[in-house]
C-alpha cells in the first residue's frame, strides 16, 4: 500500500492508508506454545497440569474466584456507564486483566502488601477497598483516601511506574523489622508467616527509569517484592514493540532475579505463580518478575478510542481468550458449579452495580474548605493565612439571595 | 559548648536523631564507608550499621522513591543528595510523590523523609554542583524548606527535620561547611528556635537585609562595613523558605522602613520576590523605599572562573542597600 502525498490528500485518506499500514506491521500477538508460558487453563476451560505449579484450589475456592471475576467486571461496566452519563469524570477499564488482578491478588496474604497502578480495581476489590471509593478518584471527590496500611493497599498510582519504588522502599522495611522469613537470625522470623510486597505496572511503565531503579534496587538489596506487570499488549496507543524488543519477562535475568511470563487471562495460573513468588520473597528469596500476558480489552480510558490505533479482528481474537469465560466452562463442565450457582452470581453483580451507581450519583461534593485539609501534619503559617482569607471571602457572600446559580463556593 | 564545622554539626545531630530513634535512616551516594563526599555522614555507617546508613545504588530517583516506601513502613529515611544539581531526576518522586502523599491520602499517610543537599556556589565546581534550586521547592505545597547558616541551627535544624512529621528539603550551604561555630551539643532542642521561625542574627534600625543558607555570613560582614558609614543594618536569616516566617520579616521591615533580599539563587521569580509581595501587602504604608533584591542573574550558573561576578558578594548587597536610601 503506497501512501499517497500532496495536497489533494484528504486526512481521512491519510488515517485510513496508516492504518493499512498498520495492519502489515502489526501480527496479532503469539500466545501459545511460548517457552516457558504458564497456563493451568485453557481458553477452552480445560485443567492442565504443571509440573512447578500444582495448585491446590477446592472448588468453593475456584467459584469464589468465578465471582469475583463477575463482579469486578460488573463494577468496571457500571463505571463505564457512569463516565457515559457524566457521573464519573474518567474511568481507567481493567476489562480483560480481571484474570490478572484476581488470581494474583487472592494469593496474598493478610500481611502482604499492595502498591496498584490506577487500573487495579480488581486487587482493590481483593484487598477490601469499597468500589465507591475508587469512583470518588474518578469523579473528582477526592485523590483516593483510603487508608492504606488498614487494606495493605497503597493509594492508585497515576504516574506510571512510580510506584515500583514506593514499594521497594517499603520491602526494604520489612528486611529491616526482620519480617522476611527464614531469617535465622531473627527467632521472631520464625514464628510469623513472613511479609512481602507485590507492585502492579504496565508493560508501558518497564520503559521508565523509575521502574528499572526499582529492579536495581529490589535486586541488590535481595528485598522481598514481587514485580507483576500486566503486559494488556498496549500503552495507550503503543504496542509493546514501541517499549521492548524482547519478551518482557526476560528483561529480569539482566537484574539479576527471576522472571516468568503467565497466561495473565487465566486466573489459576495467576494464582499459582502469584503465590509461588510470593512465597519465595516472604523467605527471603528475593525479587520475582510475573509478565501476565492478558489484554486490555477496552479502551485505555473512557477518554481513548482504540479504533484510531488497533484492528477490531485483535479484539475478536482476545474475546476467545477471555478471563471469566473460561473459569465458567470448567466449572459447568466439572459439574462444579450448577446453574442456580451462576444465577445467584449473576444477581449478586446485578445489586452490586446497583449499589455502586446509587452511591456514585448521591456522592455530595467535598465542602470548598476541604481544599485546605492535609497538606501538612499541622497547617503551615501560609496555610492558615490563605485558608482564613479565603473563608472571609466565601462568608461574603452569605448575606445574598441565592438563585439556581447563586453565590460563590456553592 | 564545642566548636565545630557547619559539617560536623549536621554530623552530631544525625547521629542524635540515629541513636533517640531505631526508624531513622541514613541513605545515599557514598554516605556509608566513605561518609559522603563531604563527609557528613563520616563514621555513621561504622556506628549503626549498613542496614541503617546504607550506600545505595547511584540514582537519585531511587534513592526518593525507595525512602517514601520507606517512611511507609514508619521508617524515618534521611536522604542525602550529592550536590543540588543532582537533585533533578528526583523530581518527580519529590513533587509528585513525596510532597503530595498526606493530601492524596486524605491524611491517612505521613512521609517523615528528610532530603538533604548541598547547595550553593562559590568552591570552583563544575557544572551542576553549585546550584540553587530551592525555590522549586517551596513552590510545591506539601513540602518544607529549610536552609541553615551556621553550625548551631545545623545541629538543632537536622534533628527538628527528622522529627517533622512532614517532609522537609534541607539546604546545606555547602562553602560554609568548613565555617567553625559554637555549638551545645547536650542541651536538648526544647531551647531550639521552631524550625519555622527566622531568626535574627544582627539588629539594626536603618534597613532590613534578608537572606539565608551560604549568604548570611555575607550580609553579616556587610553589615559590619556598613556600619563604618553610620548605617545600621538588620540581618535576618530566614532559615525557612516554605512556610515563610513573615510575621518576623514584616516586624522588622515596620521597624527600619527599607527592606532588602539577598540569595544566590537568581533574582526572578526567587524568594526574594516573595518577600517582596508579602512585605507590600502588609507593610506598604511603612515602607520608605521599594524591596530591592540581589541574587543570581537570569542565566545558568556560570563557568566557575565567573562565579565571582554571578553571585551576591558584600559590595553588590551594600549597592543594594545604598540604593534604598536613594528614595
Amino acid at each position: 500500500m503506497t501512501v499517497e502525498s500532496g495536497a489533494a490528500t484528504t486526512a481521512a485518506q491519510h488515517e485510513q492508508a496508516q492504518h493499512q499500514q498498520a495492519q502489515h506491521q502489526q501480527p496479532a500477538p503469539e500466545i501459545v506454545d511460548q517457552e516457558g508460558f504458564v497456563q493451568l487453563l485453557t481458553p477452552e476451560g480445560e485443567r492442565i497440569e504443571h509440573p512447578d505449579y500444582p495448585v491446590e484450589l477446592s472448588a468453593a475456592d475456584i467459584r469464589d474466584m468465578y465471582r469475583d471475576l463477575v463482579l469486578v467486571r460488573r463494577i468496571d461496566t457500571e463505571a463505564i456507564a457512569l463516565q457515559r452519563q457524566g457521573e464519573l469524570g474518567i474511568w481507567a477499564s481493567l476489562l480483560g486483566q480481571e484474570a490478572a488482578q484476581i488470581g494474583s491478588a487472592r494469593s496474598l496474604g493478610p500481611q502482604d502488601m499492595v502498591f496498584p497502578t490506577y487500573r487495579e480495581h480488581g486487587v482493590a476489590w481483593c484487598r477490601g477497598i469499597d468500589p465507591v471509593k475508587l469512583l470518588e478518584l474518578y469523579r473528582g471527590v477526592s485523590h483516593g483516601g483510603w487508608a492504606p496500611e488498614e487494606h495493605k493497599f497503597h493509594l492508585y498510582t497515576i504516574v506510571i511506574g512510580s510506584q515500583t519504588l514506593h514499594a521497594t522502599g517499603y520491602a526494604m522495611g520489612i528486611q529491616r523489622d526482620g519480617a522476611v522469613g527464614g531469617n535465622p537470625e531473627n527467632p521472631e522470623a520464625a514464628e510469623r508467616p513472613g511479609e512481602a510486597v507485590i507492585v502492579y505496572f504496565g508493560d508501558g511503565a518497564t520503559s521508565q527509569g523509575d521502574v528499572n531503579e526499582a529492579f536495581v534496587w529490589a535486586s541488590v538489596f535481595n528485598a522481598p517484592i514481587v514485580f507483576f506487570c500486566q503486559n494488556n499488549q498496549w500503552a495507550i496507543s503503543e504496542p509493546l514493540e514501541k517499549q521492548s524488543r524482547i519478551p518482557l519477562y526476560q528483561r529480569a535475568r539482566g537484574f539479576g532475579f527471576p522472571g516468568l511470563r503467565v497466561d495473565g487471562n487465566d486466573v489459576l495460573a495467576c494464582y499459582a505463580v502469584t503465590q509461588k513468588a510470593m512465597q519465595a520473597a516472604r523467605e527471603g528469596q528475593g525479587p520475582t518478575f510475573i509478565e501476565a500476558f492478558t489484554y486490555r480489552m477496552g479502551a485505555h480510558t473512557t477518554t481513548d478510542d482504540p479504533t484510531r490505533y488497533r484492528l477490531a479482528s485483535e479484539l475478536e481474537m482476545w474475546k476467545l481468550r477471555d478471563p471469566i469465560e473460561r473459569v465458567r466452562a470448567y466449572l459447568v463442565r466439572t459439574g462444579l458449579a450448577d446453574p442456580g450457582f451462576f444465577a445467584e452470581i449473576d444477581a449478586e453483580a446485578k445489586q452490586v452495580g446497583a449499589r455502586v451507581r446509587e452511591a456514585c450519583r448521591t456522592m455530595p461534593d467535598p465542602p470548598p474548605m476541604a481544599i485546605f485539609d492535609d497538606v501538612y501534619s499541622e497547617p503551615t503559617s501560609i496555610l492558615r493565612e490563605e485558608s482564613e482569607q479565603y473563608a472571609a471571602y466565601l462568608e461574603s457572600f452569605a448575606g445574598e439571595a441565592t438563585g439556581e446559580n447563586g453565590g460563590a463556593g456553592r | 559548648m564545642t566548636s565545630l564545622t557547619l559539617s560536623k554539626a549536621i554530623n552530631e545531630g544525625l547521629r542524635k536523631a540515629l541513636e533517640n530513634d531505631p526508624k531513622v535512616l541514613i541513605m545515599g551516594e557514598d554516605v556509608g564507608k566513605l561518609g559522603g563526599v563531604f563527609r557528613v555522614t563520616d563514621g555513621l555507617q561504622k556506628d549503626f550499621g549498613e542496614a541503617r546508613v546504607i550506600d545505595t545504588p547511584l540514582a537519585e530517583s531511587g534513592i526518593v522513591g525507595t525512602a517514601i516506601g520507606l517512611a511507609l513502613r514508619g521508617y524515618r529515611p534521611v536522604c542525602e543528595i550529592q550536590f543540588d544539581g543532582f537533585v533533578y531526576p528526583a523530581v518527580n518522586q519529590i513533587i509528585s510523590q513525596l510532597a503530595k502523599m498526606r493530601y492524596r491520602s486524605r491524611g491517612h499517610v505521613s512521609l517523615p523523609v528528610v532530603i538533604r543537599i548541598p547547595f550553593g556556589g562559590g568552591i570552583g565546581a563544575v557544572e551542576h554542583h553549585s546550584e540553587s534550586p530551592e525555590v522549586l521547592f517551596a513552590h510545591t505545597a506539601g513540602l518544607k524548606v529549610v536552609a541553615c547558616a551556621d553550625a548551631a541551627d545545623a545541629f538543632a535544624m537536622i534533628q527538628q527535620s527528622i522529627s517533622s512529621d512532614d517532609p522537609v528539603i534541607f539546604f546545606e550551604p555547602k562553602r560554609r561547611y568548613w565555617d567553625k561555630g559554637e555549638v551545645d551539643t547536650v542541651a536538648g532542642l526544647a531551647q531550639a528556635l521552631p524550625l519555622d521561625r527566622a531568626k535574627t542574627v544582627l539588629e539594626g534600625t536603618d534597613v532590613s537585609l534578608f537572606t539565608y543558607g551560604p549568604l548570611v555570613r555575607t550580609a553579616l560582614e556587610a553589615a559590619l562595613a556598613a556600619r563604618q558609614d553610620g548605617r545600621s543594618i538588620e540581618v535576618i536569616d530566614l532559615r525557612s523558605l516554605s512556610p515563610l516566617d513573615v510575621d518576623t520579616i514584616c516586624a522588622s521591615v515596620r521597624k527600619t522602613g527599607r527592606c532588602v533580599v539577598a540569595h544566590e539563587a537568581p533574582v526572578y521569580a526567587g524568594i526574594g520576590a516573595e518577600i517582596a509581595a508579602r512585605v507590600t501587602e502588609r507593610c506598604f504604608y511603612h515602607l520608605e523605599a521599594p524591596v530591592l533584591r540581589v541574587g543570581g542573574f537570569a542565566t545558568p550558573y556560570p563557568p566557575s572562573r565567573l562565579e565571582d561576578h554571578y553571585l551576591p558578594d558584600l559590595d553588590r548587597i551594600l549597592d543594594a542597600v545604598d540604593r534604598t536610601f536613594g528614595y
